[in-house]
């Protein structure tokens, strides 16, 4: 489509300045100039930094350091010292789980809520239920650098100060405004014929939700779930605010706070647990990348 | 038994339990479908953001509860320096960020509207920044960045021979402030392209075949064609993108802490750095809250000046 219009601009562009073969280019170099060398520039800018990362985790200290040498964007002679260091002489494997669990946890309580909220501000049609839902919009809008100082002292009165708890708590407020968003928009597809059919057949608003409407909304649920995951994963000042001792912190928070230490940084070590770290997320995501990209949109579009 | 099911049935159906009963009362289900996600909210959402505007007012500290100061706290940061320098990089950071994450989003969203092989591996990877954990990814920066391994210096100094020093990323004002704002750039970059992405593919084909044959250029084609249809998506899209950068803080506090010499703090780092490791949460608060009137004023600007025109929606809106 718009393929065709790029190619075609350059005959329909000569036409009028009667000047077709001086400018008209050759399709295919002009394609290729205007189309795959900045595309390509493209993902190699934004895929670099990882590329780097994953040789850096890789690479022994003695290559780590010395560009005259070795040459720094191949490993002449890989080790898994950085990644053993990682797992054996330092708390990472408590960190993923910990990590693991708050994400998981946040991600089914978000997810519960925001289902029950999606049906009824879409299905069960209130009075009022128009602005609950703005309402819900608008708390997405506010951002967590404005909310950890007094959700901290909030964490604290309650108790919660470094426990996993006050995390899976705090982050529902990012992620249930998303993803009720992201459910509305699912449950409006679904035909309310079908809900009708099945409370004439006598059946009661439970079981509609849970036999009729939910079914077919799996697709926006997993949606959802891995946005949740994803943005779980992800949350680094809640997880700085709310946790102090070694053991419970999270990934992101653990790697830069316990593994920078002292002035002589350890590289090698800091991009293994940054990989690490990032796999599990680029793994899970992966296999629903078009889920991923339709809730992406599709709660844009909203 | 002469008696027809009819019957039969609505006795059945007159009997269910008090429970059932109670979930099939309108009022009721809507309340307890509500009650987890209002209550999560109104608990830690809106009960926060009144409880920070309050302790803005108030000098309270860890470990005390503080007393009412008034506009005190207020008063304190328009003398300070290192708020308004804050205040100055906030604006400077989003500002910059959003135009480049914005213009090259926009670019690579046109790149891949054509027909490009392997589109979706493509899609894919160009998303991979924005789904790493930015801290992580902000870590990597962070190597790229360092005075004496810079990759980049590298590149510039050994390889191509363009320098005769390192470049010093982060180690002094303004080249520490641009090495933040490129990092946030190609963060952003990954979503703000695949969402006008989505965009650009609702734009009917057949206005570019009108305009085709009306002699139109290529120019005139995306002034006036994409342009104006992808405007609703692109003004959603770039007030999330400039209430989240400019409320950012994981990008400063992985890669400089606010640091050289405090120079690229934003008000979220400041914030954070008064209010817990520093432990004057009343003054932290009163940083955060200062950012509510650029917040509202960046999504009024946002909203109005760009999403103003009901008929670019198009009948996908409902």
């Amino acid at each position: 489509m718009t393929d065709a219009a790029a190619t075609a601009a350059p005959i329909q562009g000569n036409a009028a300045t009667a000047q077709p073969e001086a400018m008209s280019w050759d399709s295919k170099t002009r394609r290729l100039v205007m189309l795959y060398v900045p595309l390509a520039c493209f993902v190699l800018i934004l895929l670099f930094p990882f590329y780097w990362m994953g040789i850096t985790a890789f690479k022994p200290n003695a290559e780590l350091y010395d560009y005259k040498t070795y040459n720094p964007f191949w490993i002449g002679s890989p080790t898994l010292d950085h990644i053993k260091h990682l797992l054996f002489n330092t708390a990472y494997p408590r960190w993923l789980v910990t990590t693991m669990t708050v994400s998981i946890c946040a991600t089914i309580l978000s997810l519960f809520a925001s289902t029950l909220a999606a049906y009824a501000i879409q299905r069960l049609r209130f009075r009022g239920s128009q602005y609950v839902g703005l309402a819900i919009y608008l708390a997405y809008l506010v951002p967590p650098s404005i909310l950890f100082i007094p959700l901290a002292t909030m964490v604290f009165q309650l108790g919660l100060f470094d426990t996993p708890m006050a995390l899976i708590l705090t982050y529902p407020t990012f992620l249930i405004p998303f993803c009720t968003w992201l459910l509305i928009g699912y449950f409006k597809s679904i035909p309310y014929e079908l809900e009708e059919c099945a409370l004439i057949d006598g059946a009661t608003r439970i079981q509609i939700l849970m036999k009729i409407t939910l079914p077919l909304a799996v697709p926006g649920l997993i949606s959802a779930g891995i946005f949740s995951f994803t943005l779980s994963w992800n949350e680094f000042i809640y997880a700085l605010a709310f946790i102090q001792s070694s053991e419970s912190k999270t990934v992101p928070v653990a790697i830069l706070t316990e593994l920078v230490s002292g002035d002589v940084y350890q590289w090698g070590a800091l991009m293994a647990g940054s990989l690490l770290g990032s796999l599990p997320v680029a793994i899970f995501y992966s296999f629903f990348v078009d889920y991923y990209v339709s809730s992406l949109t599709g709660a844009v579009k909203e | 038994m002469s008696v027809t099911t009819a019957p039969d049935w609505v006795r059945r159906r007159t009997e269910p339990n008090w429970l059932a009963r109670l979930f099939d009362y309108k009022p009721f289900l809507v309340f307890a479908c509500l009650l987890p996600a209002v209550g999560l909210l109104l608990v830690f959402l809106t009960y926060p953001l009144g409880l920070g505007i309050y302790l803005a007012f108030t000098d309270t500290t860890i470990g005390r509860s503080g007393v009412w100061v008034g506009l005190e706290n207020f008063e304190y940061l328009l003398e300070d320096k290192l708020w308004w320098n804050a205040v100055f990089f906030s604006v400077f950071y989003t500002a910059v960020a959003t135009i480049g994450k914005f213009g090259l989003g926009l670019w690579l969203a046109l790149l891949l509207n054509n027909h490009v092989p392997f589109k979706s591996l493509l899609r894919a990877i160009i998303l991979l920044p924005w789904i790493v954990p930015t801290v992580l990814s902000a870590i990597a920066f962070w190597w790229i960045y360092d005075p004496q391994f810079s990759i980049i210096s590298y590149l510039f100094v050994d390889v191509l021979g363009w320098r005769t020093t390192n470049i010093d990323f982060i180690g002094s004002a303004w080249p520490a402030r641009f090495s933040l704002i490129a990092a946030n750039i190609w963060r952003g970059i990954p979503f703000v392209a695949i969402s006008l992405l989505a965009g650009l593919q609702t734009i009917s084909p057949s206005l570019y075949e009108a305009a085709l044959l009306d002699g139109s250029t290529a120019w005139q084609r995306f002034r006036f064609i994409t342009f104006p249809m992808l405007l609703p998506i692109l003004a959603i899209v770039m007030t999330f993108s400039i209430i989240f950068t400019f409320t950012d803080f994981q990008l400063v506090y992985a890669i400089t802490r606010g640091g050289p010499v405090n120079s690229t703090h934003l008000l979220a780092t400041l914030a954070f750095q008064r209010g817990i490791p520093g432990g004057q949460l009343g003054e932290g608060a009163a940083i955060a809250v200062s950012m509510i009137p650029f917040l509202v004023a960046a999504t009024l600007f946002s909203y109005f000046a760009l999403a103003r025109r009901k008929w670019q929606q198009g009948e996908s809106n409902d």
